[in-house]
């Protein structure tokens, strides 16, 4: 326990870290995911802008990474993270690593939620005189957004999970700190505490995500 | 001129699965809707009701034939045009097609926004349409704190909200009970009144073709086997499929086993007089009945009203001397149709 006060500083740094890695990443990774999920939503034969080509492209594209395991994935991206941001060190290439990691999982999560909104409010909004892009973000995007909002936090609290790796590249947060000074160095104290402060922020944002959620949904 | 024209029009959708043939679901549809009318296309489930009154505003495009919407050919107008096409149509579903996430306010004032309106057009518009359907109060809720009928109606405002000439009604009251069906069909014959909107009603339900059709057209197998004024229709159905739909509302002859039982309880001759607004009236023929030393019995049958227009059969067991009823049964026959049931 001692340790742990004399590390005080450093542990909210490394808390920190990881709310900068995760909210980032979701922001980055949650526009990509929310991108490309819409394309593989709207795309699909029989959708508001059904094309094949397109579809089967995303498709197999999300396919592919998907199954990379995120650690592989980190460094295997390591030059194009040196490419686009300069660095393939630290905390920000995690963040872009775990960016685009995140954009294939999130659009997923996407495609499926918005194939729950009910054919017939597309139908009507069609009826209407209402055209595929109005539709996308008048109807289906507001009619699947209490669910929606469930999967992103469902995905949150995945990013949180995955940036405990960042350390392998040189980068910071409570997982590399757990790692370094509680297992390491033989401290489960500190292990512990890393671990209790990432569930109180798991629990924080599951709860916010409900509540978001039932407002929404109002159920 | 027709406000809605089909000529030979059919729809095919490719093969389920390979090896099998395209299925037609409509298969050289003509009809002529004209403006004014509630047109009512009634047909067991797969008959291709649904699947013609979405050819109409082009949800699903024509495979082959011509339709036209006043005046205009849409078969072979581009996709952005027929989206303005679609704002002069309203429709309206059996699950009603709410969107759960805007009020009802919002749900009514979406198709004002697709056709560009001003924000104090919308509101005025909005407003308007709540007092016409009688949910002035419920503007600010969302569909799913309303019952099914309330429901309906916001289905119904929402598709007027552009002041559309022509509804489709697809199915609208299949999902409501009997009450609250009543109180819908009473909107939508008042839509019909008070702005003129001709309506097309897809149904399955006879007694809704009877209470706010004037035209009827049955279909059967991807046709319409059989078409005219609702009273013609009831009143005379040619196709063994239009009896069906009929005999649902319209207790007219008796069926085979109902006539053993007929027969078992009843000595005498059966006949069967049909009645048809503008032949002889129901007095005249009684009075002949009655005044020639028989007698009889009504033993199944009822007049029904469709319109204001009245027919009916009715099915009398004479008793009498076989003279008597053969004289008497000519006189009436002059007068109305007589069927004499062996």
């Amino acid at each position: 326990m001692d340790r742990l006060f004399e590390l005080g500083s450093e542990f909210w740094v490394a808390a920190a870290e990881t709310l900068y890695m995760a909210s980032l990443t979701l922001l980055i990774g949650g526009l990509g995911g929310l991108l490309l999920g819409t394309v593989l939503y709207t795309t699909r034969p029989g959708s508001l802008l059904s094309n094949r080509a397109v579809f089967n492209i995303v498709n197999v594209v999300i396919n592919f990474f998907r199954p990379i395991p995120f650690i592989i994935f980190i460094a295997a991206v390591q030059p194009l993270s040196r490419l686009v941001i300069g660095t393939g060190i630290g905390n920000d290439a995690l963040i872009f690593a775990l960016s685009i990691a995140a954009s294939f999982a999130i659009a997923r999560i996407v495609e499926q939620n918005l194939l729950t909104v009910s054919p017939g409010a597309i139908e009507a909004a069609r009826a209407m005189g209402a055209g595929p892009l109005r539709i996308l973000r008048t109807v289906v995007i507001p009619e699947a957004l209490g669910p929606l909002i469930l999967g992103y936090t469902f995905v949150l609290v995945a990013i949180v999970d995955m940036t405990a790796m960042a350390g392998f590249i040189g980068g910071g947060g409570l997982g590399n700190f757990a790692l370094v000074y509680g297992y390491r160095q033989f401290e489960p104290a500190i292990t512990w505490a890393a671990v209790i402060i990432i569930v109180v922020f798991v629990q924080g944002v599951q709860f916010l995500g409900n509540w978001l959620a039932r407002k929404v949904m109002r159920r | 001129m027709a406000l809605v024209a089909l000529r030979n029009v059919t729809k095919t959708y490719p093969a389920p699965e390979k090896g099998a043939p395209p299925v037609v679901a409509i298969d050289g549809v003509s009809l002529e809707i004209e403006p004014g009318d509630v047109y009512g296309i009634i047909g067991y489930s797969g008959a291709g009701k649904s699947t013609l009154v979405r050819l109409v505003n082009a949800l699903e495009p024509a495979t082959s034939g011509s339709i036209e919407v006043d005046g205009r050919e849409i078969t072979t107008m581009p996709e952005r045009e027929l989206r303005g096409i679609r704002l002069g149509i309203g429709m309206i579903f059996q699950q009603f097609n709410l969107f759960n996430s805007k009020t009802v306010w919002a749900n009514i004032a979406y198709p004002l926004q697709v056709a560009g309106a001003s924000k104090s057009e919308i509101s005025a518009r909005v407003a308007e349409l709540l007092e016409f359907v009688g949910l002035a109060g419920k503007a600010k809720n969302y569909p799913d704190q309303l019952s099914g009928g309330q429901k309906q109606r916001v289905g119904i405002a929402r598709a007027l909200a552009t002041s559309p000439r022509l509804l489709l009604a697809d199915e609208a009251t299949s999902a409501l009970d009997p009450e609250t069906t009543q109180e819908v069909l009473e909107l939508l014959k008042r839509v019909n009144r008070e702005f003129g909107v001709t309506i097309i009603v897809i149904t399955h339900e006879m007694d809704v073709i009877q209470s706010i059709a004037t035209k009827v057209a049955v279909m059967d197998g991807g046709r319409v086997i059989e078409h005219g004024d609702v009273f013609d229709v009831f009143s005379n159905p040619q196709n063994p499929s239009s009896q069906r739909f009929v005999g649902t509302v319209v207790k007219g002859t008796p069926s085979p086993a109902e006539l053993a039982v007929l027969r078992e309880r009843h000595e005498g001759r059966i006949v069967t007089i049909s009645f048809r607004d503008g032949d002889a009236s129901q007095a005249a023929v009684f009075v002949a009945l009655a005044t020639a030393g028989i007698e009889f019995e009504l033993v199944y049958g009822g007049i029904n009203d469709i319109q204001g227009r009245a027919f009916g059969h009715l099915t009398l067991a004479i008793r009498g001397a076989d003279a008597a009823v053969d004289a008497v049964l000519a006189e009436i026959s002059s007068r109305v149709d007589v069927t004499e049931v062996p």
